[in-house]
């Protein structure tokens, strides 16, 4: 249903945009005939429901047309460009998620201490900031000043798993640091919240050693709402990157939505956004499901 | 640690001093207290919330909150100095000789972890492996009474009712037989039949262990129950202390007295006077105390107690921090208790009930929360609803305000009007006819408004009134509710619980309300407040003439406000009558049970009907009579096949149960219930 509302937006939102197809395609000195008859090859020139319904129907069949401007398919450039962005992703990934996670937590068990003040508001100063602002700043640091890491991420042909990551990690730098403070933030309010609890005294007074307390009866619970926030923000790291991907010069996801927007190439920018769409509530399925799993509340509901 | 040599006493606190950091000062919170208990016996800690009593527990096993500090004085468990214990060794003495059972099961449980494991790993800590862990935790469950062990152990807590997870914590604080067992208001918030259970079970489990208890609780009646001497503790000092029995018999301490004093008992009604109340309030925490801390609130005190500290006076077994512990008996009431003369009943109902029913329904199933419900209730009078959770009472209410609608079929009928099902329906007049208070002012208040903002809307709505007019009567309706002018200007959180009950009730009667429907309004108050609570609700009555639905599972309260009571089990009104004539009976069995479930003052200790198992689910309700599956006098078949009508045994007073009302009156002469 949300990607069905999505699918009409994006339509919508693409037509209202000013310009014209054809004449975008073929330049502003082109004979204004062969725009109309480019705009009737294309199929630009129909009722809009017609087309419409033209796009939706083949894509949820899996063809996702033919792109304005290459004239050819569509879906190897998304799926492509969705293979690009889901590696930076995953890299991002699994840097910040358990570095993050391992942050709050570290805050919550030295609550208003230093090293809780240093992770708390180091988090939050470096979150704040954009992420073209700490990139430009990372690629100042490390590719141009140490020239430790590449500043493009565009990777050399054939390169394998190793020399790809080792490309990946400046891109991956930035959204770190955006995410960081997200999610060691939620982690460090749910363990204070779960340390707090009549539970964890229960568990104490046991007489449970202090590390089973944790990881037993603390961790678990305290975790649950940062999950949720890691999904919403895994759809953010595979599709809200345009900036990240066009300072690196990398192919992914958002750098292809965004020329697709540029050129009015519709068909490409709607099975992008479509795509991150899809992405979106996968993610967020994930995320429900992974919560259902870890809290027999809600997977059992209740007998009484 | 060597349990060999078991020191004299159990626990011993040697002039302990407690105090929280607020706002970058130390204020105390127990000053120089010191008390003593021995060996297997039961001290139970009685006062007022916030006088320190859960400060002591937390701080015998050492988790005080990160803003507390032990300021002095010293703590021995078994001959042990728990100030001096390192983690380690802390963490020993938690294992091993001192366990702590607190309010809230739900809570208390780990909500993500099966019952069994979290029982289970308390016996892995004492070094049992294997299949015996398992064993030992089953024989534990069995030992709290839980039937049906193994499968408890699968679940988690949230599938559990309120009962079975308190003696599930129960079991795990008895796991390791520790020497110390500390309950801080372990049935604060269950059902008075649960309440009576837990109690049993903590009773019985004491014959067979060796542990000592400290209980805490603010219900006075449940220490005289439990306990074999009793501590009375005010602003963080002992004040009295001695044997259950002497010191609420014999109090020799004037807040004694008065705590006393504030509870309904015997049978009490609000016709026979008014409740006494302990004016002022409790000091707040950190303040300095210069003579005896209740000097401001006693009627006794003269310039010496407000200058000098008492000592504990030693009255042979007894103490008492009071000059005058000898009259301390002679206190003056706070509250005079000549009442206002009863309103004349009116012969015409202001409110006609018939046949109401409400089915919810859930996952497919029906749930037949209220069935068949008829009563009238008249102008000035108190119905008093009560029943366990889960018997129709809160949804009846919800009927009535129009907060749900009614199956079709049933009338409800005010002031000779029928009135609409939906809420939205009724006319402004019907609407404001009916008000509620609720138990939780501080959910029912906007938080961000003024007292005067809060009231003064509530007569604009609800009376209609402007400008002068408006003035005029907010300063009537807060005079009546007896709340200042400087209450006014203050928004809810800087009121007290009482306070804010005011607040609710003076919203309630903003438009003359013809009937108020209080669901549970003095449950979460103390009892010296919900005393000036009750007298308030009894006055406004009799000057205003209205009535009331009077909802609470405290059944002495319900006595003492109630002209008629209605008892319900699963959505059906067991018994009806004349609140009299219900209470002292005959009544329905089920009505039998409740009555006997509450732990009374002066209880001569009478044979208590217990009531198995938890109320059958709505859903599913058992054939025949609803009550059968639980009732001690079911007498054959007939009970299991038939549902008896709700016959009129007297003038007034009916009955559903198939046993005929003389043969219940010759059964229930042989076991004298008390009365609440």
């Amino acid at each position: 249903m949300t990607l069905f509302l999505l699918s009409i937006m994006v339509f919508l939102g693409g037509q209202v945009l000013p310009g014209n197809v054809g004449r975008a395609i073929l330049g502003p000195f082109a004979d204004q005939r062969a725009v109309d008859a480019l705009n009737h090859t294309l199929g630009v020139d129909r009722p809009l429901l017609a087309q419409y319904w033209g796009w939706i129907s083949n894509f949820v069949q899996g063809d996702m047309g033919t792109s304005y401007i290459f004239r050819s398919p569509v879906a190897p450039f998304v799926i492509d460009a969705l293979g690009n962005s889901m590696k930076l992703a995953a890299v991002a990934f699994v840097l910040v998620v358990p570095i993050g996670i391992l942050g709050g937590v570290v805050a919550a068990l030295n609550l208003n201490r230093p090293l809780d003040r240093i992770i708390s508001l180091g988090g939050l100063s470096v979150t704040v900031l954009p992420e073209f602002v700490t990139g430009i700043i990372l690629i100042l640091i490390f590719g141009v000043w140490l020239r430790w890491l590449p500043i493009s991420a565009a990777w050399p042909r054939n390169a394998g798993f190793f020399t790809q990551l080792y490309y990946l990690i400046l891109p991956s730098l930035p959204l770190f640091l955006v995410l960081f403070g997200y999610i060691a933030r939620m982690a460090r309010s749910g363990m204070i919240e779960a340390l707090d609890s009549d539970y964890t005294r229960t568990a104490v007074l046991k007489g449970l050693p202090w590390r089973t307390v944790i990881w037993r009866h603390v961790l678990r619970n305290a975790l649950l709402p940062t999950i949720t926030v890691i999904a919403t923000q895994t759809g953010y790291l595979i599709g809200g990157l345009v900036v990240i991907e066009t300072l690196f010069r990398y192919q992914g996801i958002g750098s292809l939505i965004f020329t697709a927007a540029r050129g009015k190439d519709f068909p490409m920018l709607e099975s992008g956004i479509l795509t991150i769409g899809i992405v979106y509530a996968v993610a967020t399925l994930v995320a429900d499901f992974l919560y259902s799993v870890l809290n027999p509340r809600i997977r059992l509901g209740s007998d009484q | 640690m060597t349990k060999s040599a078991k020191a004299e006493n159990a626990l011993e606190l040697r002039d302990l001093s407690v105090a929280y950091r607020v706002a970058g000062r130390n204020r105390a919170v127990l000053r120089n207290l010191s008390l003593n208990i021995g060996q297997g016996e039961a001290y139970g800690l009685v006062g007022e919330s916030g006088c320190g009593k859960s400060t002591v527990a937390l701080t015998v096993v050492r988790y005080l909150p990160r803003n507390g500090s032990i300021t002095g004085g010293a703590i021995s468990l078994d001959g042990q100095d728990v100030m001096k214990l390192d983690a380690e060794a802390l963490r020993r003495a938690r294992a091993e000789s001192v366990s702590m059972v607190y309010q809230d099961p739900g809570k208390a449980l780990n909500p993500s972890i099966r019952v069994g494991r979290q029982l289970t790993e308390i016996f892995e800590l004492g070094g049992i492996t294997g299949k015996a862990v398992e064993d030992r935790a089953v024989a534990m469950l069995n030992r709290v009474r839980i039937s049906d062990p193994t499968s408890v152990m699968q679940r988690y807590p949230h599938q559990l009712s309120g009962g079975m997870q308190q003696r599930v914590a129960i079991a795990m604080a008895l796991a390791n037989d520790p020497s110390m067992l500390i309950l801080d208001e372990p049935t604060t918030g269950l059902d008075a039949t649960v309440e009576a259970e837990v109690l049993d079970l903590i009773a019985q489990l004491r014959q067979e262990l060796s542990a000592s208890i400290l209980f805490i609780s603010h219900n006075l009646a449940v220490v005289s129950n439990m306990c074999d001497r009793v501590g009375v503790l005010y602003a963080g000092m002992l004040v009295e202390e001695g044997p259950t029995e002497v010191v609420f018999n014999d109090p020799r301490h004037p807040y004694t007295v008065a705590l006393l004093r504030c509870l309904p008992r015997g049978g009490q009604r609000k016709d026979q006077g008014r409740l006494d109340t302990i004016p002022g309030f409790l000091p707040g925490i950190g303040v300095d105390i210069k003579g005896c801390a209740f000097a401001d609130r006693c009627a006794l005190a003269d310039d010496r107690c407000r200058s000098e500290l008492p000592p504990l006076y030693d009255l042979g077994g007894r103490l008492s921090r009071c000059f005058y512990h000898e009259k301390a008996q002679a206190l003056p009431r706070a509250t005079p208790s000549d009442v206002a003369p009863a309103p004349k009943a009116a012969a015409v109902p202001v409110l006609r009930v018939a046949g109401l029913n409400k089915t919810y329904s859930s996952h497919g199933h029906a749930l037949r929360a209220v069935k068949d419900v008829s009563l009238d209730l008249r102008p000035g009078e108190t119905l008093g609803l009560v029943g366990e959770s889960g018997s129709g009472k809160t949804t009846f209410a919800r009927l009535l305000l129009g907060l749900v609608p009614p199956d079709d079929g049933g009338t409800i009928v005010l002031e000779g009007k029928a009135l609409a099902p939906r809420l939205e329906n009724r006319s402004d007049d019907q609407i404001k006819a009916m008000q509620i208070v609720f138990q939780n002012p501080d959910s029912a208040l906007n938080r961000s408004h003024s007292i005067r903002h809060l009231i003064g809307r509530a007569l604009k709505r609800l009376a209609g009134l402007s400008g002068k007019a408006l003035e005029a009567r907010l300063n009537d309706l807060v005079r009546s509710v007896r709340l200042t002018d400087r209450h006014l200007a203050v928004k809810p959180r800087q009121l007290s619980g009482g306070l804010k009950q005011r607040v609710a009730i003076a919203r309630a009667f903003a438009g003359d309300p013809r009937i108020v429907v209080c669901d549970e309004p003095t449950s979460a108050l103390d009892v010296s407040v919900q005393a000036a609570i009750l007298n308030l609700l009894a006055d406004l009555q009799s000057k205003e003439d209205v009535s009331y639905i009077f909802i609470s599972h405290d059944l002495a309260v319900v006595r003492y406000l109630s002209d008629k009571i209605a008892v319900l089990y699963l959505g059906r009104i067991m018994e009806l009558g004349p609140s009299e004539d219900v209470f002292s009976g005959p009544h329905h069995p089920y009505t039998e049970a409740l009555l006997s479930a509450v732990p009374k003052l002066d209880q001569t200790e009478t044979a208590r009907i217990r009531l198995d198992g938890e109320i059958p689910s709505a859903t599913n309700p058992p054939s025949g009579c609803v009550f059968h599956t639980r009732c001690p006098r079911k007498i054959g078949a007939i009970c299991e096949q038939q549902e008896p009508p709700l016959s009129e045994a007297q003038p007034g007073h009916s009955i559903r149960c198939h046993i005929p009302y003389e043969e219940l009156a010759r059964l229930q002469k042989e076991v004298v219930t008390e009365p609440a």
